[in-house]
């Protein structure tokens, strides 16, 4: 018998602190998330509530003050430089408020970076490249430098490059923040369909309608987990027969 | 909603049976309000005696093709342009109990707060959900986006309900100290360069006693 695959990532009693002693600033305290395979989370809260920083400790780009934290049963703690940067290129897709695209590569080139960094050929790599420029609506803007794209279509590059990473583990802060509301919703289509195809993401947001795209929706206060909504276990992926109740 | 008036608007597009109303409407709002075709007959008849429409002579009701009349027209012009809804607006009952939990136990105020934003998001999931089913018509997805920007609405309410609580303000405004030893300045001289609004108005009541 095989075991169950271990989560995409789990959070284990996660606190960090910046400072110590009377001055000390608790970003996170105690926070516990477990994201299956397949399952979509977005995480709500004020501003200065902990949710970046939560998603920084999730991507290994910042380190837990105490708890663990597991990316596919991996403890990332354990990990030497070189090993958590490779984790961070073959599993992790991220989508950031700043869109962090390398301005002297194409769009294309952009989003198979990683791809190729990974070891992909370069042929394969910009097909599947291609691929998520037109699942995120920029197949004409393939061979575009990002200062020739909007802010909108900068993004939208940056969530294909999250998207190329198979099966990722997608990690996004406002990723629709500077898009209108029709192609805010292609993104957050874009990222449903992907974890219905067995991704999983966690989506930091202020914004309920991006959040209602997700499985399930997780409330930070002050740094803590105060609540969560109903992931409706009983409504399968991609059907809901008998509508809004 | 007015089924009166959304029966006259499908009849300005041309003449139909009760049945056809029917299924005409429900497409149309994206299945969300299912109408039962009673309501459309007796509506229908209604609408004739008021001499909106007519209806082709017959015996059998369910036969009769109704049209709309010219003063069917311009009533239904007329109805479009109205401003939805009674003024003022009707209460809403969720404002009214957040309210009324903020000013009884602003304690318990923010677990009221979250627990009406979790159920909100909770029936915008629902929504959201039927908007990414495959075949979900324009008609279904602008009545999810209705239903969502409402819904977002109530959301963003609360948001700024809590954030108003967190830092501190008081639900009713200058109301002038009571105890002696209070540090609100309520005598008629305590007027300066640093007086605020609710210190005029805590003023002003103190006055009046």
């Amino acid at each position: 018998m095989t075991a169950a695959p271990p989560p995409r990532l789990a959070l284990e009693l996660v606190s960090r602190s910046f400072g110590a002693g009377p001055t000390a600033v608790h970003a996170l305290r105690d926070v516990s998330l477990i994201v299956p395979s397949g399952e979509f989370v977005a995480v709500m809260g004020p501003s200065g509530s902990g949710k970046s920083t939560l998603l920084t400790i999730a991507g290994g780009l910042d380190r837990p003050t105490s708890g663990r934290v597991l990316v596919d049963g991996v403890d990332v703690a354990g990990l030497s430089r070189a090993r958590l940067a490779g984790l961070r290129r073959e599993r992790i897709g991220y989508v950031f408020q700043s869109f962090n695209l390398l301005p002297a590569l194409t769009a294309a080139e952009n989003v198979r970076l990683p791809l190729e960094l990974g070891g992909v050929r370069r042929r394969a790599a910009h097909t599947r490249a291609l691929a998520q420029l037109e699942a995120v609506g920029l197949a004409d803007r393939a061979g575009h430098f990002p200062d020739d794209l909007s802010g909108g279509e900068q993004q939208r590059v940056a969530i294909a490059r999250a998207l190329v990473v198979e099966g990722a583990l997608i990690l996004a802060d406002e990723p629709t923040g500077a898009l209108d509301s029709v192609n805010g919703e292609a993104v957050m289509r874009t990222l449903r369909r992907a974890c219905d195809g067995g991704a999983a993401a966690v989506v930091v947001t202020h914004d309920a309608q991006l959040a209602a795209w997700a499985d399930r929706v997780v409330f930070l206060r002050d740094g803590r987990m105060i609540d969560q909504t109903d992931a409706n276990p009983a409504i399968p992926h991609g059907l809901l027969a008998s509508g809004p109740r | 909603m007015s089924i009166r008036h959304s029966l006259l608007a499908l009849l300005s597009t041309g003449p139909m049976y009760g049945q056809q109303l029917k299924s005409e409407f429900e497409a149309r709002t994206g299945d969300l309000w299912p109408l039962n075709v009673g309501q459309v007959y007796t509506t229908l008849s209604r609408l004739e005696r008021d001499s909106l429409v007519e209806a082709r002579p017959g015996a059998d009701v369910a036969l009769r093709p109704y049209t709309i009349t010219a003063l069917g027209q311009a009533e239904l012009a007329t109805w479009f342009r109205a401003v939805p809804g009674d003024e003022p607006p009707p209460r809403d009952e969720l404002v009214m109990k957040v309210m009324l939990a903020a000013s009884v136990d602003p304690e318990s105020a923010a677990d009221v707060i979250q627990s009406h934003r979790r159920q909100t998001l909770e029936a915008m999931h629902r929504f959201t959900r039927l908007k990414a089913l495959d075949g979900a018509t324009v008609a279904t997805l602008m009545m999810c986006d209705a239903e969502l920007f409402r819904l977002e609405a109530a959301v963003r309410w609360l948001d700024s309900v809590e954030a108003r609580l967190r830092s501190g303000a008081r639900l009713t405004p200058g109301r002038p100290a009571v105890s002696p030893g209070s540090a609100t300045p309520s005598t008629p001289e305590a007027g300066g360069p640093a007086e605020t609004p609710a210190g005029r108005r805590g003023k002003r009541a103190g006055a009046g006693r």
